[in-house]
């Protein structure tokens, strides 16, 4: 799918789904997120130009959780596969160490280094898989298709990881109420062209709107009205992002004390 | 079918499963080595191959089921010298009679040879793979300086076979829900399909796992690490097996 003149900015801090539907072109602007695909005009990431020389800071930056925990998940140990992306930066062992322990703390899954990749469940997958990424310390946090395939309640678990997780965030999906709950703005994709950018409320509430982008919210599912706190998740979720202004870094390292009810 | 070779719920306890894996590997692969270059003739020595091997598995508290279970992978090619064995050495002296066929000393000789060292063979290696995880074994073999292109390899067929075999069980199950059953000469071209198709989505799979790697950064090379550490218990498990199998094999050459 060709992309074209597609910008858009993100403060810190932020969380935006970037929604549209299948073949819209989610998938390939999320491969030029950190250059894997590069097109043909300049691209600027962060504000850096992204060439052969920038590549490696722009792929420690942005962080891509990738849709299938099969493709991401290569090594045979739960701790190798985290300690891939550390290592690649050249950070020193007991570095390493440290931010396995705490990545996997983040996703609650402490303790389960030296289980074998093959023998998880789909959603420890998922979950493992996110923690290969964050314990590079991406600056945002990319993730294509988080809820895709899980059964209910491995997908709150997810959610409410990924939703406290205090990094910005980029959520590629199709999974509208997912985007609704996480996110604070939402970015149409539609044919390789931006075709809506707001807060999310507004995105999926205009009825038109999400018809034109074939797009509709599942049956049953509403909004709650603005003033009136929503369900849990989403009150929370909100105040935290929205807070996140702080050095990511500093917020990374607390990761535990915020996340680390194991039965989340 | 796979999983079953290869699933890790066969590590209990024991002695064995927490020694380095190097001294493993070193052990019962020289182990082997020293057995397969034991006179045929002198039997009593492999008698005392065979009580090494059962004590150590004893001392790993392996279930004599399953080492047996996964024994039998030995049994075709024993099975393929023995149809041959009536053709061996025809002219020895001894042997059995049996109707048309006859049975030369040499020839047991030989069966007895390949059986006995096949079997010795596969319970080091069956000692070796149940008391060692996978992964640590190959952290063992990258410290032992095997190449890592070759530890990768390892790596990913193991990793990926499960799903791989997953998928397979998959597409299978999808052409048997239409009524596809493979029983017929005709029937190859659609097994053919399923098998290219299986190849066409591992590599497809193979470029998105390449994709997600460099995502992270990858350049070329992987830091396995492991803890393990090659102390006394090592030195003296890896001392006593040489020792004795090369002590013995010694002695029965004399």
């Amino acid at each position: 799918m060709a992309l074209q003149g597609l910008s858009f900015s993100i403060q810190r801090g932020e969380s935006v789904a970037i929604i549209g539907p299948n073949g819209a072109g989610k998938s390939t602007l999320l491969l030029h997120l950190n250059g894997i695909l590069r097109g043909e005009g300049p691209i600027r990431i962060f504000g850096l130009p992204l060439e052969e020389r920038t590549l490696r800071e722009i792929r420690r930056k942005v962080g891509v959780v990738f849709q299938d925990p099969d493709d991401q998940l290569f090594l045979t140990s739960v701790a190798q596969d985290v300690a891939f992306g550390p290592s690649n930066m050249g950070l020193s062992k007991p570095e390493i160490e440290e931010r396995v322990r705490e990545a996997l703390a983040a996703v609650g899954m402490s303790g389960f280094q030296d289980r074998s990749t093959h023998l998880l469940s789909f959603g420890e997958k998922k979950r493992v898989a996110t923690a290969t990424v964050l314990a590079m310390w991406p600056d945002i946090l990319v993730l294509d298709e988080p809820t895709s395939n899980l059964d209910p309640k491995a997908r709150r678990q997810l959610i409410n990881i990924l939703a406290n997780l205090p990094v910005t965030k980029i959520i590629v999906t199709h999974d509208l109420p997912v985007a609704y709950e996480m996110c604070n703005r939402a970015i149409i994709l539609s044919k390789g062209r931006i075709a809506a950018d707001g807060p999310i409320e507004e995105v999926l509430t205009d009825q038109d709107l999400l018809e034109a982008n074939d797009l509709e919210l599942p049956y049953g599912f509403a909004i709650p009205p603005a003033g009136i706190p929503g369900w849990s998740g989403t009150s929370r979720t909100r105040s935290l992002s929205r807070d996140a202004e702080d050095e990511l870094t500093e917020h990374v390292a607390g990761l535990n004390h915020l996340v680390g009810d194991p039965r989340l | 079918m796979i999983s079953e070779y290869l699933t890790e719920k066969e590590h209990p306890a024991g002695p064995l499963q927490r020694l380095d894996p190097r001294a493993k590997i070193i052990g019962l692969i020289s182990f082997t080595v020293v057995v397969v270059s034991t006179p045929a003739r002198a039997i009593w020595v492999f008698a005392v191959y065979a009580a090494v091997v059962t004590f150590l598995i004893g001392l790993s508290r392996l279930r004599v089921g399953y080492v047996l279970r996964r024994a039998l992978v030995v049994v075709p090619f024993v099975i393929v010298v023995a149809i041959f064995l009536p053709f061996f050495g025809r002219s020895g002296s001894g042997g059995y009679s049996l109707g048309i066929s006859h049975m030369s000393a040499g020839g047991l000789l030989v069966l007895w040879n390949v059986g006995a060292k096949a079997i010795l063979g596969v319970l080091s290696m069956i000692l070796l793979a149940s008391t060692t995880p996978f992964p640590d074994m190959l952290a063992g073999f990258r410290r032992l300086r095997v190449p890592q292109v070759f530890v990768l390899v390892v790596s990913f067929m193991y990793r990926y076979s499960f799903v791989f075999a997953e998928e397979l069980r998959r597409m299978q199950r999808a052409v048997a829900a239409r009524n596809f059953r493979g029983r017929w000469l005709w029937n190859v071209p659609i097994l053919g399909r399923v098998l290219g198709s299986l190849f066409l989505r591992s590599y497809s799979r193979g470029e998105r796992i390449y994709v997600a790697m460099i995502s992270r950064g990858y350049e070329g090379t992987i830091g396995l690490s492991s803890p393990a550490v090659f102390g006394w218990s090592e030195a003296l498990f890896l001392g006593l097996l040489i020792a004795v199998a090369v002590a013995v094999r010694v002695v029965a050459s004399v």
